[in-house]
This record gives structure tokens, C-alpha cells and sequence, in this order.
């Protein structure tokens, strides 16, 4: 029961970092058609963005302000200058998005060196709390309880305002959005914007997580987000917040009680779905 | 509901078009389907645009909404230029559009549909959103519903209310009985009649009784380029010009 709980709460907590940098990469492909390559860059400026702020601040949360603020202006100036061209252009987009990720990617390297740092996590939340008598990292609750939020957050913003009523009209037909008087170029900007904040918050949150940042996380943790995509179907919020508490609890399950599955069981997950339903549990059929 | 002022036939051509196209021409990718499409509407007008399948009426239509690639020519709405505008801003100029196979917002409710297509929260908009509620009763009892609950007919009802509770100096409306059943097609036909008195109304449609029953003028596009306009009534007389170009003479 004790090792059921630990697992769980690991897998929660994985489960809120990969919600974090899906959830915009999963509206940015449901609603602009956009496969964005570039979305892992973002985590990983937000991982070394919040560790170079914290070093000379101190701060945890003045990095992970920092982090979402670089985010957010990679993801405008992103959209603005290399996205935008390429709408309706797949193969342009991928190329692009590729291209961004190797160059920026480079550029974290060539700023921070290839030597990953090391981060450490906010002294208040450095120690473990006994949780049914299982000593439980508060680390792993804070990041369970940010990702709880966040959802929250976006629930609301979708359900519940004006942009999220254009963003769940604009997956379906963003053409018809348009055709109705609204500038859908500027909610493709707010979205994308949005989407790189979230994945540069991921980014903040997963480096004291692993206790260093390195140039190669972006790449390897923006698989996981695509994944999540695929599993839950592009532009539905239900099917990313799903999709991500499958892998996240698989991942940690799966490690501890089959470890040589542990690489192939997301990949086996994802074409199991795409046999039984190609648009993902929760996708928009035909999209 | 606000009206429009109505002319006679006569009168038409004293008035100046609150839309005219001379010599449009339009790509969808590199198929160039509108190769000189030229027509007037005046206000208070139902122009109906006839011609077989292919012929361009579909793509006129996205062409003035500003969805297409214009090659040349001109679009006048009520004088002003709006050739080469984007969707969004050919919309908010005051021209409304309901798009061929109904595309309403599946995961919006009835009433959000109605909300993220109103250019303006003010009275006059809300009162105009009545008028079409009172057009369409389904609309009213399925208020709250998604959309994507909505039948084939009352979602071609939503996507009609839509445009109607804006102020608009013209309404587009592309096929709006395709697929539907006849006695859906009865309703939306009513429908069109009555806001025939308040909007100038430029409707493409393959359904021919449907047309002449709600169609002042015509005109027919045949390969990309109008080839015959008139009065409608003329058209639904003319057996000889319905094989010619329409294909539904006896």
C-alpha cells in the first residue's frame, strides 16, 4: 500500500509536467493546425531561465516568473515571425519548428555550456511530509497541486470567457471564425504565446525535479507532450489532462513493477489508440 | 428589425449597389475558378446566383468574403473597396455569411453560437437576435443545447440566425437546402422570404424553385464567368435559357 502511494504520487506529479507542456502544444495543433517541433525550446529556456534567475536572485519563484515571461516572448516572437508564414503549409511548419528547436537549443548551449547545472528546489518545499504514514517529497505535491491549478485555470479560460469560446470554435473552423469578423491571427498569437508560457513553466518546475538542467531535455520531453497529443486527440483539453495522467501514472507504474517495458510502453500505449481510435480518446473526428 | 429600403426594378438602377463585382477573378491554390465574374446588388434586393455544379458560385462567394486569393478585378461594398481584405474584416465592414454545408460551432451551445458571431453587445444587435429567435423556434427550445446535438435543419436555422442579429449592408447565403429534407427546405424557404423585407441578400442556390421563390434578380455563372442575368421571373418562364445554362428545363 505504502509503495502504491509513493508510486501514485510520483505519477501525479510527472503526470502535471507533462499536462504542463502539452496543453499547449495540444491547443496550438487542435486550433492553428500548427505541429509546433519548436514547443520542447521553451521548456528548456524555462528550465535554464529560472536556474540562471535563481542563481542570482536566489528566488525559486522569480525564476519561474522569469521563466514564464521568456516563454511567453519566445512563443510571441516564434509565432510572429516564423509560424505565421507557414500556416496551412505542413511540411513548411515542420521544417521551421525543427529548425528553431535545433538552433535555439544550440544557442542554450552555446549560453549555459553543455555541462547540465545543477537546480535545486525552493528550501520551503525541500522537505517530505508523512502522508498516511508514507514519507512523501513536497516537491511532488507542490508540482501535483500547480498542475491542478493550471487545469483549473484553463477549464475556466475555455468554458468560461470570451478567448476560450473563440479558441474551441477555432479548432473546429478557424475559418468561420474569421468569416465572422474576428481577427482569429490575434488569438493564434495569445494561443501560441500562452501555450510557450505553460511549456516554459514545465520547463521551471521539472529542473529542481531532477536536480539539473541540460540542453538535451527540451527534445526528449517534448516526445512525451506529443505523445500526450496523440493519446488524448489534438485541441481537447479533457483529452490532454487524460492523456497526460495516463502516461504519467503508466511511466511511474510501469518503471517500478516492469522496468524493461518502462521505454516502449508509451510508444505501444500511443499505437494501441491510434488503431482503436485514430483521433485520439477525446479528438475531434476528421480533424 | 431595422428594413431596408425596397426599390422596384425599375427604380434599381437609379440606386447605387450596396455590392458590385466587375470582372472578378480568383484562385482556389492554382485553379483559377473565378476567371470574370461581374454583377450588382442593389438594397433591399434577393439576387440569386445560378449555375451548374462547378461553376463558380461557391467560390464567388468566398472570394468576396476575402477566404480566397483574388487575381483581379473589383469588390465595391456600398462604394468602398474591400478587394484584398481579410475574412474578419470584410465581416465586421457588414457582410454577412452563411457558408455552403451550414458550418456551425460544434462545441459551442445555441446561444454562444449566437454570441461569438455578435459584432456588437447594444440593444439594436439583441433585438435583431430576437427577431431571428422568432424566425426560428427550434432555436429558442434548444437554447442551451450544443450544437453539435442540433439536426441537420435547425443547424442551417443557427447558422442563418447567426448572421441576421448583426447589422449587416448584405447577407451572403451559400446552398442553404442542401441535404435538407423538403419539408426542412419548406421552413428555410419561409424563412429566406421573410428576411427578404429587411436585408439585401445575395443567395446561391441549386434548388430552382427555392431561387425564383426567393429571388428578385439572378444571375448565371457558367465556367467561372457570369454569362446572363435578369429578373427572375423571366428566368422562371424561359424553359429554353433553364436547358441552356441550369439544366432543369422540362
Amino acid at each position: 500500500m505504502d509503495t502504491f502511494l509513493i508510486l501514485l504520487v510520483n505519477g501525479l506529479a510527472d503526470a502535471s509536467l507533462i499536462f504542463l507542456m502539452a496543453a499547449g502544444l495540444s491547443i496550438i495543433l487542435g486550433m492553428m493546425g500548427v505541429l509546433n517541433f519548436a514547443h520542447g525550446t521553451m521548456f528548456l529556456w524555462g528550465g535554464y531561465t529560472s536556474v540562471w534567475i535563481m542563481a542570482r536572485t536566489g528566488s525559486f519563484w522569480l525564476g519561474a516568473l522569469g521563466a514564464v515571461a521568456v516563454g511567453a516572448l519566445m512563443g510571441l516572437v516564434f509565432e510572429r515571425l516564423f509560424v505565421r508564414p507557414a500556416y496551412g503549409k505542413v511540411t513548411a511548419q515542420i521544417l521551421i519548428t525543427l529548425g528553431l528547436m535545433i538552433v535555439f537549443t544550440d544557442l542554450a548551449r552555446l549560453l549555459w555550456g553543455a555541462t547540465p547545472l545543477p537546480a535545486l528546489r525552493p528550501a520551503v518545499l525541500d522537505g517530505m511530509v508523512a502522508v498516511g504514514g508514507v514519507r512523501i517529497a513536497e516537491y511532488r505535491i507542490f508540482l501535483i497541486i500547480i498542475g491542478v491549478l493550471v487545469a483549473i485555470g484553463i477549464h475556466a479560460l475555455i468554458n468560461r470567457t470570451r478567448i476560450g469560446m473563440v479558441m474551441r470554435a477555432g479548432v473546429q473552423s478557424p475559418e468561420m471564425v474569421q468569416a465572422l469578423g474576428i481577427d482569429i491571427s490575434r488569438y493564434f498569437t495569445l494561443v501560441f504565446a500562452g501555450g510557450a508560457a505553460l511549456a516554459a513553466l514545465g520547463g521551471a518546475l521539472y529542473v529542481p525535479l531532477v536536480g539539473s538542467v541540460w540542453s538535451g531535455m527540451g527534445m526528449e520531453n517534448q516526445i512525451l507532450a506529443f505523445i500526450v497529443v496523440v493519446v488524448g486527440g489534438m485541441g481537447s483539453f479533457i483529452g490532454t489532462a487524460a492523456g497526460s495522467l495516463l502516461l504519467g501514472l503508466m511511466g511511474t507504474f510501469v518503471a517500478w513493477f516492469f522496468p524493461p517495458a518502462a521505454v516502449v510502453a508509451n510508444v505501444l500505449l500511443m499505437a494501441v489508440v491510434l488503431v482503436w481510435k485514430p483521433a485520439g480518446l477525446f479528438g475531434l473526428e476528421g480533424k | 428589425m431595422p428594413s431596408c429600403a425596397r426599390h422596384t426594378w425599375e427604380e434599381v438602377n437609379m440606386v447605387k449597389p450596396v455590392l458590385k463585382l466587375e470582372n472578378l477573378s480568383s484562385f482556389i491554390g492554382a485553379f483559377h475558378i473565378v476567371q470574370g465574374v461581374s454583377l450588382d446588388v442593389f438594397p433591399g434586393e434577393a439576387v440569386v446566383i445560378l449555375g451548374r455544379n462547378g461553376a463558380g458560385k461557391t467560390t464567388t462567394l468566398r472570394t468576396i468574403m476575402g477566404l480566397l486569393r483574388v487575381a483581379g478585378g473589383v469588390i465595391e461594398l456600398a462604394g468602398e473597396t474591400i478587394l484584398g481584405l481579410p475574412a474578419h474584416q470584410v465581416a465586421r465592414r457588414g457582410v454577412g455569411y452563411v457558408p455552403e454545408d451550414c458550418i456551425v460551432f460544434n462545441f459551442l451551445t445555441v446561444k454562444e453560437n449566437l454570441q461569438i458571431a455578435m459584432r456588437k453587445a447594444d440593444k439594436e444587435t439583441y433585438a435583431r437576435q430576437s427577431y431571428a429567435l422568432d424566425l426560428f423556434p427550434d432555436l429558442k427550445k434548444a437554447y442551451s443545447r450544443y450544437a453539435a446535438t442540433l439536426s441537420g435543419g435547425q443547424r442551417q436555422m443557427l447558422a442563418i440566425a447567426r448572421v441576421l442579429q448583426n447589422d449587416n449592408k448584405i447577407i451572403l447565403i451559400d446552398e442553404p437546402s442542401k441535404g435538407l429534407a423538403p419539408i426542412i427546405v419548406e421552413r428555410v424557404g419561409e424563412a429566406l422570404i421573410t428576411m427578404k423585407n429587411s436585408c439585401t441578400l445575395i443567395l446561391v442556390e441549386q434548388n430552382f424553385p427555392l431561387a425564383c421563390a426567393v429571388g428578385d434578380r439572378y444571375y448565371i455563372l457558367n465556367g467561372g464567368r457570369s454569362v446572363h442575368s435578369g429578373h427572375v421571373t423571366e428566368l422562371a418562364n424561359d424553359v429554353q435559357l433553364q436547358n441552356r445554362f441550369l439544366s432543369i428545363g422540362a
